[in-house]
């Protein structure tokens, strides 16, 4: 009978939890978010092009397994790259470190960048020194306007 | 026999794209008037012969023939009959197949809707598209033929990635490649322009609402594949700066420069040169991106060089392109000529700006997807580029550039005073400032990233409107609200439309990434947790059959402040033949937020990990995209481009407005 209570009872703690509040995923969810910044930045070794705070593979939850276990060590968000770059090189990092081989990569855009300008300079600058006024000639233009038939002033756009 | 009959008609279709290819441009050359009007007949005959092919393997899918290798490997006899169709354009050799067919379409278009413009130049730019049509079909057949045997037949195939069976990819790949090849339009009317030594005012013209329209195909295929990855992937991301996605992109970046840079070649006959480097580009970019896709190159640089056929034609028929095309460029230019004049500040330079940090952009994000294929083709390491690389690259550049998309449209051609502009523009400066500080202010938190997107977004949209209204107030000669807004044209209101979709683009992205929340939890039946102002509480978990799967679905209910809002239905599915598990996540679609739930792993059998996303105007992201589409749809219908057939007959001076059009370029 006794038995028969505490089972009853159970079976209402249970209706009376029916609304609990879902548990976080993880045990300490600041640590976890932490976790989860850094992973966004790193590479799944093993996927496609996924970031470990996306993927799911075996690998991937390794890497997050021991990055937590250094961060609860006290490691910091450094150490743990320092780590992982020194156990799995560059290639992890989806932020390529600047050295002699990325140098190129860094400086890039802005080397386009200014080739851009300056070709955009050159070009003002031939146009102030060889003004061409009226680009077609009137025949040329009237041409075009035979072939076309439409309305070329009618508005810009 | 019927694969057979397909693999036939594709050679068909080669030796006709080849005399496509070849008659046209030499009849022009030594004026033989049969040869010229060859491309006409040539490129109708080519589109049934492809159309033949694609008939065939879509028959072999539909039928289940998994004697055919390509069917055996990318479809299932369990598969849903929509699928077996993607899937024919779901592999390799398919998406090929579906390219030379698309290519052929536009050379039909073009065969089709041209019929006022000079003989020859129709014949040169037919030719040209015959020649890339014939290389493409070169690299079918002799590289990735879709009709090859697999004998024995297996008793059945491999099935579709499950990736790929959903609507948006099977319309993600027709819209990209509608984009990619139709830039092969915009690139053989520039080498025509070019071998008819004309860069007039009539060949801008008639390029852009082609360009235009193969702009706007790209511009939906990009979004699609965005929209794709972000409800498929089941990360509830939209852009992962993929180097597929790279390969995409780029494209649409140098494209858009020529969009732009077409509108001053055709208004003021200056950027001539430029105009057709762009052309030349923006398919010079599809054809790599297509390389980069489908060589295989991107997985690993080693694996490309151990099956290197199919990279290596590519690469190669890339350098033919690319290189035969700055030979002509070259050897032309001195005849080309600077075009009308314009002072450094005016609509003019701005838009020479624009076009500059496009292809610096387009440029800066090419090297960070080549990069690292470099870098270890060379032996000098492997790193890795993504998000982080590309936003600090790709922010700063874009930034400026849609500064000026609020100022550019506002300034006059040829000469433009700034402190005129500054005064017209004053209170969309002032709407754009306000919003940026109230947005922040009304969601309770505040970032600069964030508060500049706002800014930058509602700078677009308030001067893009001050512009309007400008012209109503100018438009004198018109009475009534109506008559005004009808006194501009189309291709007006396409740009309006088109930059006030990249402010809401705008909007979106800086709205979701501030404002965003998610939460990871562990769910058994009965839990609930809230996340942005919504409870969602697990009410059930079944396991549902599907076609080719089998579903762990979880039934979720979601109330607001004790109000019911939706049932959301994520799932885990398995499929059958290739086992790998899917997310299914579930989204509640809103104007105003997204809902995101995605089952993560089983932890026993009653309880999940389940991640539930809040994501506030995430959807504005594809409606920018959606209103830039249309715009350009709306800009390439502009009534200026549907012209006359019988124009070219009448006395040059006689008044174009008051024909009536009766053909259509872009219809």
């Amino acid at each position: 009978m006794r038995m028969l209570f505490a089972v009853a009872l159970l079976v209402m703690v249970q209706v009376a939890a029916f609304a609990r509040e879902a548990a976080p995923a993880a045990d300490d969810p600041a640590l976890e978010e932490r976790l989860m910044t850094l992973a966004a930045g790193l590479r799944c070794l093993v996927c496609q092009n996924q970031t470990l705070a996306e993927s799911q593979a075996d690998l991937a939850v390794d890497m997050r397994n021991e990055m937590r276990k250094q961060m609860r060590r006290g490691a910091s968000d450094q150490d743990v790259i320092d780590f992982l770059v020194a156990r799995y090189g560059d290639f992890v990092l989806y932020r390529p470190p600047l050295k002699a081989t990325t140098l190129l990569l860094w400086s890039g855009p802005a080397i386009l960048l200014l080739i851009g300008l300056a070709f955009m300079a050159r070009s003002l600058g031939r146009r102030r020194g060889h003004i061409v006024e009226a680009p077609l000639t009137e025949t040329e233009r009237a041409r075009a306007q035979a072939l076309l038939g439409a309305d070329s002033e009618a508005e810009p756009s | 026999m019927i694969p057979e009959l397909g693999h036939f008609a594709l050679i068909l279709a080669f030796s006709i794209a080849l005399a496509q290819g070849i008659f046209p441009l030499l009849g022009v050359a030594r004026g033989n008037l049969t040869w010229t009007r060859m491309g006409h007949t040539a490129v109708f005959g080519q589109f049934l012969f492809i159309v033949i092919a694609f008939g065939a393997l879509t028959h072999a899918f539909i039928k289940n023939d998994f004697s055919v290798l390509y069917v055996a490997s990318n479809s299932n006899s369990m598969l849903p009959v929509q699928y077996r169709i993607a899937g024919v354009w779901g592999g390799h050799e398919g998406s090929m197949l579906l390219w030379v067919l698309i290519l052929a379409g536009w050379g039909g278009a073009i065969a089709r809707f041209s019929r006022h413009m000079s003989e020859e130049f129709v014949a040169r730019v037919l030719g040209v598209m015959g020649l890339v049509s014939a290389g493409f079909l070169a690299f079918l057949l002799l590289t990735s033929n879709p009709f090859l045997r697999l004998i024995p037949a297996p008793p059945d195939g491999r099935d579709l990635n499950p990736l790929l069976q959903d609507i948006g990819m099977v319309l993600h790949p027709p819209m990209l490649y509608m984009g990619y090849v139709g830039f092969s339009v915009a690139f053989a009317i520039a080498i025509a322009a070019l071998l008819s030594g004309r860069l007039d005012a009539a060949w801008a013209r008639w390029s852009r609402p082609w360009t235009t329209l193969a702009w706007v195909f790209l511009t939906l295929g990009v979004a699609l594949g965005s929209l794709w990855a972000y409800y498929e992937l089941g990360w509830g991301g939209w852009w992962f700066w993929d180097p597929v996605e790279n390969a995409s992109f780029i494209p649409w970046l140098v494209g858009t420069a020529l969009i732009h840079s077409l509108a001053v070649t055709e208004r003021r006959g200056a950027f001539k040169g430029w105009t057709v480097l762009l052309a030349i580009f923006t398919f010079s970019f599809s054809l790599l991106g297509t390389f980069l896709v489908r060589s295989g190159v991107l997985t690993s640089v080693h694996a490309f060089a151990t099956d290197p056929a199919r990279g290596i034609f590519v690469l190669v028929f890339l350098g033919i392109v690319v290189g035969g095309a700055l030979l002509l460029f070259a050897s032309r230019a001195h005849r080309i000529g600077l075009g009308g004049s314009f002072h450094p500040i005016s609509r003019e330079s701005m838009l020479l700006l624009n076009n500059v940090m496009l292809v610096v952009a387009a440029g800066s994000v090419l090297l960070g997807t080549l990069y690292p294929l470099v870098l270890d083709a060379l032996e000098l390491g492997k790193i890795s580029v993504g998000r982080p690389y590309f936003e600090v690259v790709f922010i700063p550049l874009m930034a400026p550039a849609m500064f000026l998309i609020g100022v550019g449209p506002m300034a006059h051609w040829k000469k433009a005073s700034l402190p005129n502009l500054a005064t017209r523009l004053r209170w969309a400066f002032v709407v754009g400032v306000v919003t940026a500080l109230l947005v922040p202010l009304a969601m309770g938190k505040w970032s600069a990233p964030v508060s500049l997107g706002i800014l930058l977004a509602a700078w677009i949209v308030a001067s893009s409107v001050a512009g309007l209204l400008e012209r109503l107030r100018q438009s004198r000669d018109s009475v009534g609200l109506l008559a005004k807004l009808g006194a501009n044209s189309r291709s007006y209101y396409g740009m309006l439309l088109a930059h006030i979709g990249v402010g809401v683009f705008i909007a979106g992205v800086a709205l979701v990434q501030g404002y965003e929340s998610e939460k990871d939890v562990r769910m058994s039946v009965g839990d609930s947790i809230e996340v942005g102002g919504y409870r969602f509480r697990l009410d059930r978990l079944s396991e549902v059959p599907g076609p080719n799967y089998t579903a762990s679905r979880g039934e979720i209910s979601v109330t607001r402040n004790e109000r019911a809002v939706t049932r959301m239905y994520p799932e885990k599915r398995t499929y059958r033949t290739q086992q790998n598990p899917m997310t299914e996540a579930a989204i509640d679609w809103g104007f105003y937020r997204d809902l995101y739930v995605s089952l993560g792993e089983r932890l026993d059998s009653t309880t999940w990990l389940v991640r539930i996303h809040h994501k506030p105007f995430v959807e504005w992201i594809w409606l920018g995209w959606l209103m830039m589409a249309l715009g350009g749809l709306l800009a390439a219908l502009d009534r200026r481009y549907r012209v006359s057939v019988g124009a070219k007959h009448r006395a040059p001076a006689s008044a174009p407005r008051l024909i009536e059009p009766v053909g259509a370029v872009a219809r």
